[in-house]
């Protein structure tokens, strides 16, 4: 699953950073749920990465240190700081039902487009960012680990639990409109 | 209860996470078991829906266009441009004096050192419990299997009448640059056949030829901007063969 790296040594910070460009601002639409804010922290991202290029190591993954900045500045921002209360949570168990090991393709079948989005909204961030980072994004267990810098066991359970996260909303919002 | 063992693993396997071994287990544990396959399905639906409702926001222009313009890489400015061109002819004189003794003496260095990792990438491969990623006899499986996994294409030969069997090939990475990788069969052995692009630099500016280090014999070439490598614990005139097909085919 290894993604072959450009030579960064060669290559300027405009060349690399640029092709990320709308997919950044997909992931900080999806951080901020705001437009006005996504563009800040779009803006802040490239400004920050511009300054600190020299100290990126050629040979490292530049995706994950673009998003690691994106995603950092997000925490550090208003609307992030609120957005920590749900990651400090996150060695609490209770915080999502017990699993259900029925399987549901039939809900998802039915889950529109519109269902989903809005329960990727409702999510937490960190269940929220994981399932961009994976599904949108398509990264890797060890990209998204780099990302987020947390350690690969951790990207594995928090998937898992954001994925059951996302079922249950899809499960309670289905339930309440057809009756389920 | 069979099915805990494989349930912890179902994330990792509609993620692609799994190596190929277990993968291949998990597949066929998924042909048998219709609870573990419609759990799989569920999970794949999940992903994909996930994904469609997720590429949903497109940035303005105007920003794009903001932030092009405050990365832009800036024009070299000209004074420096004339320095470069009064200086480079002096220093240059003086570099190529130095580098043309040091260069012998490097040269072998370097080669020993590509050949040993070439060596290594073999016999590492070989001792792996999955040596290829596309497993298949033929070329034109294991060709268009590259496509998109490493940045440039080859030929790959006509087997039929000759001794060697291609046993399928894996993605490879030498002094940071992707390649191909196929292991041949000859007699029971193993030949690994590497490909590079011929960038000028190593591993591909190594002069061409025959080498023999420890039981491994080494044959390499440039061709058409690619770099070929063909390792073996075989005789040199095997090597010399499978190299000879190689050339041929392209």
């Amino acid at each position: 699953m290894k993604v072959p790296e450009e030579p960064v040594s060669a290559a300027t910070f405009e060349e690399l950073a640029m092709p990320l460009f709308d997919q950044l601002y997909n992931f900080a639409r999806w951080l901020t749920q705001d437009t006005a804010e996504a563009e800040d922290l779009v803006q802040e991202t490239y400004a920050k990465a511009l300054r600190g290029f020299s100290s990126f190591q050629a040979g490292t993954n530049f995706r994950a240190w673009m998003y690691r900045i994106l995603r950092n500045s997000f925490l550090s921002s208003r609307t992030g700081l609120k957005s920590t209360v749900a990651i400090d949570g996150e060695a609490d168990e209770s915080l999502l039902p017990a699993e259900t090991t029925t399987p549901e393709s039939i809900l998802i079948q039915h889950a529109d487009r519109e269902q989903v989005r809005q329960a990727l909204a409702d999510l937490p961030v960190p269940f929220r960012e994981i399932l961009l980072l994976c599904e949108v994004e398509e990264m890797s267990y060890q990209e998204i680990a780099e990302t987020i810098a947390i350690p690969m066991g951790t990207v594995m359970s928090r998937l898992s639990r954001a994925r059951k996260a996302l079922r249950n909303l899809l499960r309670t919002n289905q339930g309440g409109r057809h009756g389920l | 209860m069979a099915c805990e063992q494989w349930h912890s693993k179902l994330d990792a396997y509609v993620d692609g996470e799994l190596d190929l071994a277990e993968a291949n287990t998990m597949g066929a544990h998924l042909r048998a078991c219709s609870a573990c396959a419609a759990e799989v399905l569920e999970r794949v639906q999940m992903k994909r829906s996930v994904e469609t409702a997720g590429k949903r926001y497109v940035a303005s222009s105007e920003l794009r266009n903001r932030i092009a313009k405050s990365v832009a890489t800036k024009p070299r400015r000209k004074s420096a441009a004339l320095w470069t061109i009064l200086a480079v002819p002096a220093i240059s004189v003086l570099i190529v004096s130095v580098a043309v003794n040091f260069y012998v003496g490097r040269e072998n260095e370097r080669r020993q050192r590509v050949f040993s990792e070439l060596a290594d990438l073999h016999v590492a491969a070989l001792a792996s419990a999955a040596p290829v990623d596309v497993v298949s006899t033929d070329r034109h499986t294991v060709k268009p299997w590259f496509q998109g996994r490493i940045p440039f294409g080859f030929n790959l030969p006509e087997l039929q009448g000759s001794e060697f069997t291609l046993l399928g090939g894996r993605v490879t990475y030498l002094a940071q640059t992707p390649g191909a990788h196929l292991i041949y069969q000859v007699r029971k052995h193993e030949v690994s056949v590497f490909i590079f692009q011929d960038r000028g630099e190593e591993p591909a500016s190594l002069a061409s030829g025959p080498v023999h280090i420890v039981s491994f014999n080494v044959e390499n070439w440039t061709q058409n901007g690619l770099r070929y490598f063909v390792v073996g614990d075989v005789s040199a005139d095997v090597i010399q063969a499978l190299s000879k097909l190689l050339r041929d085919a392209q």
